[in-house]
């Protein structure tokens, strides 16, 4: 299950739009609410948070361009069944590669590589986006989606890590006496942080609402004032 | 017998599927607005995982020894054909309890907790028992923090909360709390 709230604004038309609105406007995670089970569970290190990043964008681009191609043939019945396998077969070779590569951070992750798969941002892009354009405005979508998903996990990785372990990539970075917050590491910290980030979002949000109040209240006036000015000369006349 | 004990035990409070492997998160923020509701999806994804224990039990038994990179596939297809089925016995038997679930009984299929834990499962080289116990023990843990949460929410329904928190905000600052709370079990029993 998902919120997909409304987005704030118009949809992207131009290609550089649709690959840069996921980075902050539509952010996946900070503001549609989407894949938080393994934006919160591999967080506590940052080279966690790359490498679960980099690998979900990955199969997000991989699978997005399977299934704009195959967009045609993929019978309407059976396509999310089909968008499953797909993304299956590309998060494979993702994990194959990143045991392979960095078999320390695979590790480190456990089974939450295997869970990319059940990331509602993944199917959500396929069903929504590349199922109904061509090949490369899907690549473009899915590529900006997966580093959206990247920025996300390292707004919440790079506090998680420095003030949970004093160290960034591994390397101290906060003076000596600095004590860590061992409950940053922990997973209330991942809780308290999402929760802080949408807390963020929420007043970004707000005061961006309460301003175009403002300004339409304005505008009303100044229109008021411009119809009622006329008016009142005639009558000093 | 105390193995098979320590192992539902610690599923279900210590390393708590929601609060300490952060699986299922949608449900939360979607499902949780009252804690009866929240229950039943509770009892209803219980009953999925304990069929998915013995489902990934029997693929990985005699089918993928042979093909190991084929088992996230295989675990899904499993999962999704047994969510299917359970949505048709439900449909068939109690109308009703099939109203009431509505859209969120088919999304269990799509949901990581059933996944993560015949991953868990298999990792850690469960037998059929100990997988079915630990299965029991993790849904009645997500089970109890669903309603948990929907209790908590409830009574926030009435207080004056500021407009910047409403939302998932505040639900995720709810969870870290229980999380927090549920912190006090840590290192109990062998985890």
């Amino acid at each position: 299950m998902s919120m997909i709230k409304a987005s704030s604004g118009p949809a992207p038309t131009t290609a550089a739009g649709i690959l840069t609105r996921p980075f902050w406007h539509e952010n996946p995670v900070l503001v549609q609410t989407l894949g938080l089970c393994s934006a919160l569970a591999v967080t506590n290190a940052v080279a966690n948070s790359i490498a679960m990043g980099l690998a979900t964008t990955f199969v997000l681009v991989g699978s997005a361009i399977i299934v704009s191609l195959l967009r045609k043939i993929i019978p309407h019945q059976i396509r999310i069944t089909t968008y499953i396998l797909i993304i299956a077969t590309f998060l494979a070779i993702a994990d194959m590669s990143l045991e392979a590569i960095v078999p320390d951070v695979h590790k480190a992750m456990g089974p939450y590589i295997a869970l990319i798969i059940t990331n509602c941002i993944v199917l959500g892009r396929q069903e929504a986006f590349a199922s109904r354009q061509p090949v490369p405005l899907a690549t473009l979508d899915a590529l900006g989606n997966g580093l959206g998903f990247t920025i996300a996990l390292l707004m919440m990785g790079i506090p998680r890590e420095v003030l949970g372990n004093g160290t960034f990539l591994g390397v101290h970075v906060m003076p000596r006496s600095f004590e860590p917050w061992v409950v940053m590491m922990l997973p209330p910290g991942g809780f308290f942080m999402i929760g802080l980030l949408l807390l963020g979002a929420n007043w970004r949000d707000l005061r961006k609402r309460t301003r175009a109040q403002l300004a339409e209240a304005m505008a009303a006036e100044a229109e008021a004032a411009t119809t009622e000015a006329p008016e009142r000369e005639v009558a000093v006349v | 017998m105390s193995d098979l004990f320590w192992i539902f035990a610690s599923a279900a409070i210590v390393t708590n599927f929601v609060l300490v492997y952060f699986l299922g998160l949608c449900p939360v923020i979607g499902v949780t607005n009252k804690s009866a509701t929240g229950l039943r999806l509770g009892l209803a994804t219980t009953f999925v995982m304990v069929l998915a224990s013995l489902a990934a039990w029997v693929l990985n038994t005699f089918v993928l020894a042979a093909a190991p990179f084929l088992r996230v596939i295989a675990f899904v297809v499993a999962i999704a054909s047994i969510v299917q089925i359970v949505e048709l016995f439900v449909k068939k038997t109690s109308p009703s309890l099939y109203r009431e679930l509505g859209i969120f009984l088919p999304l269990i299929a799509s949901n990581s907790q059933v996944l993560g834990m015949t991953i868990f499962q298999t990792n850690r080289g469960y037998t059929l028992l100990e997988g079915l116990m630990f299965a029991c023990g993790g849904g009645l843990g997500i089970t109890a923090v669903l309603s948990l949460v929907g209790g908590i929410r409830e009574r926030t329904d009435l207080a004056p909360i500021p407009a910047i928190a409403r939302g998932p905000a505040l639900v995720f600052m709810i969870v870290a709390t229980l999380s927090l709370a549920f912190m006090g079990f840590a290192g109990m029993g062998a985890a």
